[in-house]
């Protein structure tokens, strides 16, 4: 016996057809689904792209694992270094730091310094030379500068550049451009964002930068291979323990490495987001094929009746109905594979522009496709499997028989008011629309969960721009007051200040000293630079919670509150401190308050205090000013050729810089999580309102005939979309305050924290693209109701 | 029952496209519908008589020929025009009663109440069909007949002046129905509404003082009952 052809042709004439009367409401779902399958490819290939990328980059420039500076340690050291068990390659170098000039560019540029064997590629994190070359050897006036620098300045091989290397001035030539693994992240320590324009890493040859720094025979930087077998907690113990004599500040592996840490932090947001705002998506195409397939089952019980009566089996009818989804889904899965590829390289693009890999990996994994289709699938599957079951399970008779009357009854609300006794205020469409919503308040909940989570979107853009303009306002107005921040290369004495005060424009001066410190609180350790400033500083304050100034101790030390919970430090504690410079002692000191910080994390003293306990009498690192605006630019060129000063940094160019971040940025991301809110949005708003047309066009056609206008008629069809989505808004401002609460916990670390704050106007903003969406999906929906044959309606039997 | 005329047809033709098909539902009907009058409409399936009641009722519109209402051209009305005059002037009365399932007894009615402009209380509407015990009864909770009440309720309750009922019997075994003519004979003669009913049922022509005899878009013949009947005295 044959069963004939499978799917039989008349089955697939009817999937076919029926996708077509439905087809604005089938587009509707697969362009939410494409959302889903579009974010997950995007995030992911980007994600993909980047890790392949920064593994790749790594592995052939030889990105080292630990990383250690030193005062001055003598090359003949190193033999003894690499007889520690686990090491497999060093490479020590003389690093520095200088201020830099361009002859187009008159603000200071902080110059980081790395030496290079002479005339050869670097041993560990070796340079990606992308334009120009190497110094030759022997040339002490050849250097290459990073590529980030570069760019922002346009500067080519034979273009000049010239440096004040402790108070000389000297000219150099540009023969290269390069990035290295430690340089994917050029960013000035401190700084919140790279500016590429005021900071450069420049290589040079060993041999003419040890000159200028007396390092002849030495080395103040190391870095190190590890073996595949290497214990790195044991390295750095014997390395800090060789270096000890020398300076050395104390070894750290890749995590404490500025750039590295900044890209996992980075890759690490991503992967969270990468399941997020996918998994909404998809949650809410599950949704709305539920609802939409189950509908298209309710109307077609009479036909499952038939086509069971002629022999077709429950499986068949099961397999037409997912064959429709499937459909669906397999739409919204090409849109989406497309639109994620286009998208993640505009994102990886977007990320290699702060991340400077030498060449970015992207392609479109099929691993990635994979997992889209599939999610999506299953998604889709599960939101549909209760409506295919229902439809293949009813009996034959049963399913030709019409479907029984819906019942309803008063909602709870209109209850209550009959309690009050002021019932009558509701009018009879408004019942409707309330009763309505309540017969069905697996769906109503659902839509208005789908609605939220287009609010909860909306909402992370201006929750961001919220957070970070907090941010710079607290650092830029309230923390650092000072016009311009002066670094010297090395402790100096106070008398250095008369000199910054007798410079043009200088009001006010204030000194600061930093010394670098381990910090110890039981089996916890932190390295950092603990910063010593004077009790009546007004140009540095620090701030509480509630932006209130605390008050230096004299002898404890304050430091911001997410250290202490990382130390597990409570105030009263007491707190051991390694110095790694000066007398290099472990002190104890108590812990006497904490501040509030966004960005870092940072332990303060006053400043004698901290003189009296590294053992040197009034040395000061550095000092902040202010400044008469105007007398800027002469202070600034007055600044640049100081013996002692290296590095100069002004408040404004900073801010400045930082802004024009945020502004980039975040109109991208708004565009972007504006796009997806609209999609989810429309895509609930426009099928809720479709299926209750569907639903209740012959009411609502009885209404028009009992005289009512369309009005009115569109009143109690959109009436009910716009109550779910007034219901969805508070559930969508508190999924939105989730959502970026659970974003800033992903990247919340010591690098920086991210404030989470309400945004008023966001949420004011999200309300009004949700009801621009919901206006135009009432629009086209309406015009379906005007059109709507009401003697063709009416007559049709229930 | 008065000489004024209500509705006035003439020459009424309504053709329709179905696909590639024209189908010439009116083929040029002229009829005058009196104040008071009860006028059953006869005939098969597709002989015209539900496309004149939609287009008297100001449910659909002609393609040609002229409707005037109390000397109105109905013909010429814009769409707030006809929704008005559905709203104060006419009820309809259908096959499938058409109740909102999510309003009580009391609340279908009161939702045509609400709009009107001099309408009888809901409860009256109802208790004048025999429904006064059933108010706060859905749609899903009340018989067919039960169901039909309602909806007539609905109809009259903004005293139209006119009633047009498609088939109300259709959906109904007998005993229901005669109970549904009861209620509209009984409208008939208290409010001096007049009332045209469709139906395909031959036995209720005669509780009417006149049968219009519908075939193929045109009026075959138009009887007037010297005897009528009462609807409690049909059977079928």
């Amino acid at each position: 016996m044959t069963l004939g052809l499978w799917p039989p042709r008349a089955l697939t004439r009817k999937l076919w057809r029926e996708l077509w009367t439905m087809r604005s409401q089938a587009v509707a779902i697969a362009v939410v689904i494409a959302g889903g399958v579009g974010t997950l490819v995007m995030f992911l290939t980007s994600l993909y792209a980047l890790t392949e990328t920064r593994a790749a980059f790594y592995q052939e420039y030889r990105f080292a694992d630990l990383f250690v500076s030193a005062e001055r340690a003598p090359v003949g050291l190193l033999a003894e270094i690499a007889e520690i068990p686990g090491v497999q390659r060093l490479a020590d170098r003389v690093e520095a730091g200088a201020t830099l000039e361009l002859p187009s560019f008159d603000e200071p540029i902080t110059g980081q310094l790395l030496s290079l064997p002479d005339g050869e590629n670097a041993v560990l994190n070796r340079l990606h030379v992308s334009v120009g070359r190497l110094p030759e050897a022997g040339s002490g006036r050849e250097v290459v500068v990073s590529d980030g620098f570069a760019e922002a300045h346009e500067l080519r091989p034979g273009d000049r550049l010239s440096a004040v290397i402790r108070g000389r001035y000297q000219r150099f030539e540009i023969v290269g451009v390069a990035t290295s693994p430690e340089h994917v992240y050029q960013i000035r320590p401190g700084d919140l964002m790279p500016d590429h324009r005021r900071y450069a890493t420049v290589w040079m040859n060993r041999e003419a930068l040890a000159a200028a720094y007396d390092m002849e025979g030495a080395f103040n930087s190391l870095t190190v291979a590890l073996t595949r077998d290497a214990r790195p907690g044991e390295v750095i113990a014997e390395l800090d323990r060789l270096l000890e004599p020398w300076g050395g500040r104390g070894a750290h592996d890749r995590d404490f490495q500025t750039s590295h840490r900044l890209l996992e932090d980075e890759l690490t947001q991503l992967r969270s987001i990468a399941v997020l705002i996918p998994g909404i998506f998809l949650g809410v195409a599950a949704f709305l094929l539920n609802v939409v397939v189950g509908r298209l089952i309710a109307t077609q019980r009479e036909t499952i009746g038939i086509l069971k009566a002629f022999g077709y089996s429950s499986g068949a009818i099961a397999l037409h109905y997912l064959q429709l989804v499937l459909l669906i889904v397999a739409l919204g899965i090409g849109l989406g594979v497309g639109l994620g590829y286009v998208l993640g390289e505009q994102l990886a693009l977007l990320y290699a522009e702060f991340f400077r890999f030498p060449f970015l990996d992207y392609r479109l994994q099929p691993r990635t496709v994979a997992i889209g289709a599939a999610a999506t699938t299953l998604a889709a599957l599960l939101g549909t499997l209760t409506a295919v079951q229902r439809a293949a399970r009813l009996p034959p008779a049963e399913a030709m028989s019409p479907e029984p009357p819906p019942s309803f009854r008063p909602t709870l609300f209109e209850r209550l008011l009959a309690y009050w006794g002021v019932q009558r205020w509701l009018g009879q469409p408004t019942r409707m629309i309330l009763r309505s919503i309540e017969r069905r308040p697996g769906r109503s909940l659902m839509a208005i969960i789908g609605i939220a989570f287009a609010v909860g979107i909306l909402l992370i853009s201006p929750y961001q721009r919220n957070a970070l303009d907090t941010i710079v306002d607290a650092q830029f107005s309230l923390v650092q007051r000072d016009d311009v921040s002066v670094t010297f290369y090395e402790p100096v004495s106070r008398r250095a200040l008369h000199e910054l005060a007798g410079l043009p424009g200088v009001q006010q001066v204030e000194p600061y000293r930093q010394v670098a410190v381990e910090l110890i609180a039981g089996h916890r350790t932190h390295r950092l630079a603990v910063l010593g400033l004077e009790r009546d500083a007004s140009l540095r304050r620090l701030l509480d919670q509630e932006f209130a100034e605390v008050p230096l101790p004299t002898a404890g030390v304050l430091m911001t509150d997410y250290l202490a919970e990382m130390l597990e430090l409570e105030v009263g504690d007491t707190l051991e401190v390694r110095l790694l410079e000066g007398r290099r002692e472990t002190v104890q000191v108590p812990v006497s308050g904490t501040i509030a910080e966004y960005i870092g994390v940072s332990v303060y003293m006053e400043l004698t205090a901290l003189n009296r306990l590294l053992g040197e009498g009034d040395a000061i690192s550095g000092a902040w000013l202010a400044v008469d605006a105007e007398q800027r630019p002469a202070l600034l060129s007055a600044l640049e050729r100081r013996p002692l000063v290296f590095g100069v940094i002004e408040s404004e160019a900073a801010l400045e810089n930082f802004r024009d971040y945020l502004d980039d940025t975040m109109g991208a991301i708004l565009v972007l999580t504006t796009a997806l809110a609209a999609v989810i949005a429309f895509g609930v708003i426009y099928n809720n309102a479709r299926i209750g047309l569907a639903e209740r066009s012959r009411e609502l056609a009885s209404l028009r005939v009992l005289g009512f206008t369309r009005g009115e008629v569109s009143y109690i069809l959109l009436g009910e979309q716009a109550l779910l989505i007034l219901l969805a808004l508070l559930p969508g401002f508190v999924v939105g305050h989730y959502l970026y609460a659970g974003l800033v916990a992903a990247v919340e670390s010591d690098l920086y924290r991210v404030p989470l704050l309400p945004s008023p106007a966001g949420m004011a903003t999200a309300a009004l693209v949700v009801l621009v969406v919901a206006v135009i999906s009432g629009g086209v929906v309406r015009r379906r109701l005007n059109r709507a044959d009401l003697v063709a309606v009416l007559k049709a039997r229930e | 029952m008065s000489d004024a005329e209500v509705f006035r047809a003439s020459a009424l033709t309504r053709v329709y496209r179905m696909g590639e098909v024209e189908v010439h539902a009116l083929r040029g009907v002229d009829l005058v519908l009196y104040g008071g009058e009860l006028v059953v409409l006869l005939g098969p399936s597709g002989s015209g008589k539900s496309t004149l009641l939609n287009i008297l009722g100001g449910l659909d519109r002609p393609s040609a020929g002229t409707v005037t209402v109390h000397g109105h051209d109905l013909t010429a009305a814009g769409e707030g025009e006809l929704t008005a005059f559905r709203r104060h002037f006419v009820g309809f009365v259908f096959q499938f009663y058409n109740l909102i399932p999510s309003l009580t007894a009391r609340e279908n009615v009161a939702i045509v109440t609400e709009i009107a402009r001099d309408p009888m209380a809901p409860e009256a509407a109802l208790e004048l069909v025999g429904l006064g015990g059933r108010l706060d009864h859905f749609p899903s909770q009340l018989s067919g007949g039960e169901q039909q009440r309602v909806a007539i309720a609905r109809a009259i309750a903004k005293r139209p002046q006119v009633l047009l009922c498609d088939e109300p019997t259709g959906a109904l075994d007998s005993k229901t129905g005669i109970t549904v003519l009861e209620v509209l004979e009984r409208v008939n003669e208290e409010f001096g509404t007049t009332i045209a009913i469709i139906t395909h049922n031959a036995d209720i022509a005669s509780m009417a003082h006149r049968v219009i005899h519908f075939k193929d878009g045109l009026i075959d013949a138009v009887e007037c009952n010297t005897q009528r009947r009462r609807a409690r005295e049909l059977s079928w």
